[in-house]
């Protein structure tokens, strides 16, 4: 089985973020980290492939992380190989600097089309959501562009033996339902934070990582031009990005039961009576 | 494939000049979700719109197509997805993507639900669009549109212009109050029947149930929320007895979810229900940036928290330093008291 889990480096989310003069996110800033939610995606990659060891697959299986990003995103790929990954696919290339969520996708896309050409795909695994744009858009956008059944924020993964090939199952919550579905591999999964608490890399997965091969990948190797991604090729363009005031007119109080009149006024002249 | 059976003249073709803005409506067993009245209300509050609407799946009945009208849809669009079940994301894009043919809108609004978000991130990839997600409000400029959103866990504000073929907008819910036009007449119905893409027709449903509801407004939609962090200490009764009183739903910080204490349906923050209700009241929540960053359009905060330094004091409006198992209790008798 050929699982590859799309993982993002982005800014830590409890350190200062800002915006620059050009208004593109600040990064490469030493708090950067793999995204949180993408160490919940590797770890659906893993435990599928987990599984069809255990169930006696003697085939060759490989978990691929792939990130698409800056010099010092392989950061990102250093650790998912440290919590067990395989091998490592780096796309890097200055034009795509400022791609929106759908140009990200559109490189995403090519690169995993690159490496099924190599060795088939079954799976594509991504998070719900990079924590820094925080659009849950590149999953659905990436199936799209690939053509491949979506299969999206699932908290159950699986993959079968189905009449035609390997079927992917997963189970899902939507706002309203709740939904089983399936379809045939390869197909684009997502997965939510609740379902695959992530594993911590140890010691020896650490050092294993440093040997493990990262591969890197430019436009040209993908067969895309550079003003299909980036700037040029981003459909949605930031024009104005300034830190929000605070709340203007904050009130605190401190006290028990006594301070709730005061509350009681205050919501009352807010229309909450 | 897209036939009018009617006779009515599809999108621009009727000779105004103004942008045709397209709402996809979200419906319940045949009844409408109030965010999608909000859609409706801000279409037609955009210079020159024209508002059409879309409804794949059964119905609407007359009293739906009433509440369509009402809040401004002129012509409603009913779309019929052949071959596949019309609620996967593929098969509603689908439908989507014939009525953007028809109709030739320059704006597409849907509500930022992670499911819609989805069918705009593939609508915008098929129609050669920009999608922009999270919207708290959309504006007309010269040559496109221009969105507002709060980002990075409410801590900037940012203007991003679309500038792809068609402009694909998920709004939160409550940017805009709903509001109905007096004696406006039923939309127009244009019937439109779909074969599924491929895509669409590779995903089977092989079950899907119901996800229980209480008696509560649903997380994403209510007016007013109240919170209840790790400070209840997995009691929630205090929290239940004020979003009754109030009228509110009840949601948790993770923590309170991971503890077993509620349904996880009920997270609020990044990676839960993302909520901007009127009033948000939150008991024993620290105020973390995953959960701010799911609640930060909220129009007042108010915080109950023991220690003045909590983060959320930072950004509420309101704060109350003190133990929310005396100071709840006492805020629901005292909002009863004064009704009388
Ligand atoms: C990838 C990822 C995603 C996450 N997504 C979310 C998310 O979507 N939503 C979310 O909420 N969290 C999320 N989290 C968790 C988040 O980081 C915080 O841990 C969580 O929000 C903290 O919850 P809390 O405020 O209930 O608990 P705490 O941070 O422990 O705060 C409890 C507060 O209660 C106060 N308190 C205690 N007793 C009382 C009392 N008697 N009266 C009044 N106050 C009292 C304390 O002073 C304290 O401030 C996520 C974490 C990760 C890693
Ligand atoms: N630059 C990127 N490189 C690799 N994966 C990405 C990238 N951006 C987004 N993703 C994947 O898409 C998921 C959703 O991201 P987003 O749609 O940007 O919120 C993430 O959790 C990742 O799995």
């Amino acid at each position: 089985m050929r699982v590859v889990v799309c993982v993002k480096h982005v800014p830590d989310i409890q350190s200062p973020r800002a915006f620059r003069e050009d208004r593109l996110l600040a990064r490469g800033g030493d708090d950067d980290t793999l995204n949180e939610l993408d160490e919940d995606a590797l770890e659906a990659g893993l435990r599928t492939v987990e599984a069809a060891r255990a169930a006696g697959d003697e085939g060759e299986h490989e978990v691929t992380v792939l990130t698409v990003g800056p010099a010092h995103a392989v950061e990102a790929l250093r650790r998912g190989l440290a919590m067990g990954a395989t091998s490592a696919v780096h796309v890097t290339d200055e034009a795509i600097a400022g791609s929106d969520a759908l140009a990200t996708a559109r490189v995403l896309a090519a690169a995993v089309a690159h490496l099924h050409a190599e060795r088939p795909v079954d799976l594509v695994v991504a998070g719900m959501a990079a924590l820094d744009g925080l659009t849950s858009l590149v999953p659905a956008a990436l199936a799209e562009l690939l053509g491949w059944p979506q299969l999206t924020l699932a908290d159950e993964v699986a993959v079968e033996a189905g009449e035609g090939g390997p079927l992917v199952r997963v189970r899902r919550e939507t706002s309203t339902q709740v939904e089983v579905l399936t379809a045939p591999a390869p197909a684009v999964v997502s997965v939510t934070d609740q379902a695959f608490r992530a594993r911590f890399p140890d010691f020896k997965g650490i050092l294993a990582a440093r040997k493990k091969p990262v591969t890197a990948l430019t436009l040209a190797d993908l067969g895309l031009e550079p003003t299909a991604v980036g700037l040029a090729g981003s459909t949605t363009r930031i024009t104005e990005a300034a830190p929000r005031p605070e709340r203007p007119d904050r009130v605190i109080v401190t006290g028990g039961a006594e301070t709730v009149p005061a509350l009681v006024d205050y919501l009352a002249q807010k229309g909450f009576q | 494939m897209t036939s009018t059976t009617d006779g009515t003249p599809d999108g621009t073709a009727d000779g105004t000049a103004g942008d045709v803005v397209l709402v996809l409506l979200d419906h319940l067993e045949g009844r409408l979700r109030p965010t999608s009245l909000e859609l409706l209300t801000l279409a037609r509050s955009l210079p020159g719109a024209q508002v059409h609407a879309v409804w794949s799946g059964p119905g609407p009945d007359g009293a739906a197509l009433a509440v369509v009208g009402a809040h401004g849809a002129t012509t409603l669009h009913r779309v019929e997805v052949e071959g596949a079940d019309e609620r996967t994301t593929a098969a509603a894009v689908d439908a989507l993507v014939a009525v953007v043919g028809a109709a030739a809108p320059s704006l597409v609004l849907v509500a930022s639900t992670f499911e819609d978000k989805e069918v705009a991130a593939r609508l915008a990839v098929r129609t050669g669009g920009g999608v922009v997600t999270g919207a708290h409000g959309v504006e007309r400029t010269g040559d496109g549109w221009l969105v507002r959103k709060s980002v990075l866990a409410g801590s900037w504000g940012t203007a991003c212009a679309v500038t792809g073929r068609l402009a694909v907008v998920a709004l939160s819910p409550h940017a805009v109050r709903a509001s109905a036009l007096e004696g406006a007449a039923p939309p127009a119905v244009v019937e439109h029947r779909v074969e599924a893409s491929a895509a669409a027709r590779a995903v089977t449903v092989v079950s899907r149930a119901p996800r229980p509801t209480g008696d509560r407004p649903p997380l994403a939609e209510a007016e007013v929320v109240v919170v209840g962090g790790r400070g209840v200490e997995g009691d929630f009764t205090a929290v239940e007895e004020l979003a009754d009183v109030l009228g509110a739903a009840v949601g948790a910080t993770r923590v309170a979810t991971d503890e077993g204490w509620i349904g996880h349906e009920a997270q609020v923050g990044q990676t839960g229900v993302t909520i901007s209700p009127r009033l948000y009241v939150g008991a024993g929540v620290s105020g973390a940036v995953h959960h701010r960053g799911g609640m930060d359009a909220s129009w007042t905060v108010v915080a109950v928290n023991s220690d003045p330094d909590a983060p959320i004091f930072e950004f509420a409006d309101y704060g109350v330093v003190g133990d929310l198992t005396e100071v709840l209790p006492a805020l629901a008798a005292e909002l009863r008291r004064r009704r009388g």
